[in-house]
């Protein structure tokens, strides 16, 4: 039997090759070929079936077959009501769970009305400064029947809050709100960098809400890890699944110190990744997280609950994949990134739409983005067979790889004292810097290619119909804000904010006073500016 | 003689923390020989124009991807006019349609870069266009 070295050297050498590196998109080399000599480690400890221990192959035991994963369109701009008739509309679509999308200031902690809000209200997403806000955003929406992902990290307490109060008002018991909120505040000095206060207590806040919702609100995901913001930001591979995989481990930690058993607030803990256009590596990057989740939630934090040690992920294509040329294509790359991410076994997905490099997406775009996912489950028959691709010489090479190479990081960043001290010194920062600019020499010197922009370009003009916002949204929502800020009990508000400062310092669980601030009508920027001056303000050291 | 270097100051003003662009641009500009200075981000319009003042910069390059650039290059612009300094070139890149590229090149704006521009075009650019202050 000719082993693969003989192969290589014997017939390989001397055949054909184009004279290229052969690499994935995050730079890591590949062999020609994978054979049964490249596959290490026993079936059982590093694959097993599908629903065990360690849940590379999935985390469920029948995967699709027993429940398609969960289309979830990422959708908000303008006003609530603008947002409410999306969402309304994507329902009506078949479409399974809402995901919302807010705009930068609430995002960042301002209401409307904010000077720092100026151009920015309801731009990028919807604009929520109250209570009032988020009624009118799940108006006819039963948020007993009906999950919802919010996407919002520094002020994210308020936000939960103000769900919870429409749920009360609409007569839906906490215990039967199910959803999730991104809230991971590591990510975001990491890369997405919306943040209120320093990291320490941005993290307080984290583990105040994961300790609140694993007590009164058990059906919704506290935290979603999240790569997506880390891999947009220039990271590689390697980087997103070890840097995201650290943040867990970090707020694991911290709850654990919180006191709480890690088997009660684990299984609500989610992922969210991104899946990027290298279509081997990113199907090898979702089962090595999985294993490595699962060895490290067992080994370090002793978890027995199976579900402690699932990773469950949403995933999202790559924004950053798509391009400004040629829009078109979009659909293409979205939908070979979808079909990745259903080959490696994703909960749920949002497929970006052709234009969203140009402004947010049309309605029309969107319908091509939902039917993608449609597309891939009812047709292309992916979805009928669990991880198919397991076993493949070359994706469990790749799949063992990226894990190691992952856990390498991970072993520094253990050494720097963990997530929280590696980010203070600025470590993820910089590592993703330094292959972003990596990736733009690469790309500018043809190393690596992207269809349209560094070949095969065309001359064109601004090709396909972008959505606009209309200006005058910002007005009326200012004008809003303002008016509800005159009419409410202004002295029951500034009670309420001042038990929000208290609990800042006596280190009670920050929820139950921002929820009753909420009730009364305390906005988003009123709750954000009391973290503020009670943690003190973050700014960008702007590290090159 | 030796010339003296032009001074960039790479500016993220808005709320969103899309700095990946401004980052590589400010590091290629760096490498392309230009003292640059970046003001990480968040940055108000007041903020930037104060920081070009005491930096002494001849070029601002703004980058914003919020869809704020309507609001906030014409902001930057008033501002230094304000304080005296409108012979500071400002040029710009993010997601910035065509029709309002031109609206802001009527304001002033000199050069606007989408994506899928080079750095070493915009390096050329800079190369060409910026000239040291008076």
């Amino acid at each position: 039997m000719t082993t693969k070295r003989e192969w290589l050297e014997q017939t390989y050498k001397h055949a054909k090759e184009r004279p290229v590196r052969f690499t994935t998109l995050s730079d890591l080399e590949v062999e020609p070929l994978y054979t049964p000599e490249d596959v290490k480690g026993s079936y059982d400890a590093s694959l097993g079936y599908p629903g065990a221990f360690p849940y590379t192959r999935g985390v469920y035991e029948s995967m699709y077959r027993g429940r398609l994963w969960t289309m979830r369109q990422f959708a908000g701009y303008g006003l609530a009501e603008d947002t409410n008739k999306r969402f309304r509309f994507l329902l009506s679509q078949g479409q399974d769970g809402l995901s919302t999308a807010f705009d930068m200031p609430t995002l960042m902690g301002y209401d409307a009305d904010s000077e720092r809000a100026i151009g920015e209200v309801g731009r990028e997403g919807v604009s929520v400064s109250s209570v009032h806000d988020m009624q009118t955003l799940f108006d006819q929406i039963p948020i007993g029947r009906v999950s919802t992902s919010m996407t919002v990290n520094c002020s994210a307490s308020v936000l939960l809050a103000a769900y919870l109060v429409v749920a009360e008002r609409q007569g839906v018991p906490w215990e039967q709100v199910s959803g999730t909120i991104q809230n991971d505040m590591l990510k975001e000095y990491i890369a997405q960098k919306e943040w209120i206060c320093p990291p320490a207590p941005a993290l307080r806040i984290v583990t105040d809400m994961i300790e609140f919702c694993t007590k009164k609100v058990p059906r919704f995901h506290p935290v979603s890890i999240s790569g997506y913001h880390i891999r947009e930001a220039g990271a590689t591979a390697v980087q997103e699944l070890a840097f995201t995989i650290a943040d867990g481990l970090c707020y694991v930690e911290d709850a654990v110190k919180r006191g709480l058993n890690v088997d009660d607030f684990a299984p609500r803990l989610s992922f969210f990744w991104d899946i990027h256009i290298d279509f081997l590596e990113e199907i090898a990057k979702l089962r090595a997280a999985r294993r490595m989740w699962a060895r490290l939630m067992k080994e370090r934090f002793g978890a027995k609950n199976p579900r402690s040690m699932m990773l469950r992920t949403h995933a999202q294509t790559a924004g950053v994949s798509l391009t400004a040329q040629q829009p078109l294509n979009n659909v293409v790359r979205v939908a070979l990134q979808a079909l990745a991410g259903v080959l490696g076994g994703v909960q749920s997905m949002h497929t970006n739409s052709m234009d969203e490099t140009l402004a947010l997406p049309t309605e029309q775009a969107v319908m091509v983005a939902l039917r993608t996912q449609q597309i891939i489950a009812e047709e292309t028959g992916v979805a009928n067979i669990i991880d198919p691709l397991g076993g493949s010489y070359a994706i469990e090479a790749l799949t063992d790889k990226v894990e190691a190479e992952a856990l390498e990081y991970i072993r520094k960043i253990d050494e720097m004292g963990g997530m929280l001290k590696a980010i203070e010194r600025g470590y993820p920062q910089r590592e993703i810097a330094e292959a972003a600019f990596r990736y733009q020499r690469q790309l500018e010197q043809g190393v690596k290619t992207v269809v349209g922009v560094n070949k095969f370009v065309v001359p064109e003009e601004l090709p396909i119909e972008v959505l606009r916002i209309d200006p005058a949204i910002e007005e009326r929502q200012v004008q809003r804000v303002r008016k509800m800020k005159r009419e409410r009990n202004n002295m029951a508000v500034k009670e309420a904010l001042k038990r929000v400062a208290d609990a800042c310092h006596s280190g009670e669980n920050l929820m139950e006073p921002i929820c009753e601030a909420v009730r009364r009508e305390a906005t988003v920027g009123e709750i954000s500016d009391v973290f503020r001056s009670e943690f003190g303000v973050y700014t960008d050291p702007g590290w090159l | 003689m030796a010339e003296k270097r032009l001074r960039i100051l790479v500016a993220k003003p808005g709320l969103d923390g899309h700095d990946r662009g401004a980052k590589i641009i400010a590091r290629a500009l760096r490498d392309g020989g230009f003292e640059v200075i970046y003001t990480g981000l968040h940055q108000t319009p007041e903020m930037i124009a104060e920081a070009a003042i005491q930096e002494d910069v001849d070029a601002v390059g703004l980058s914003i991807l919020s869809g704020a650039h309507m609001t906030l290059f014409p902001e930057v612009i008033r501002l230094l006019k304000e304080k005296g300094a409108d012979d500071v070139t400002i040029f710009g890149g993010g997601i910035i349609p065509d029709e309002d590229a031109r609206k802001l090149a009527e304001m002033g704006v000199k050069a606007i870069f989408t994506p899928g521009a080079s750095t070493e075009d915009i390096v050329k650019w800079v190369r060409e266009n910026v000239h040291p202050r008076q």
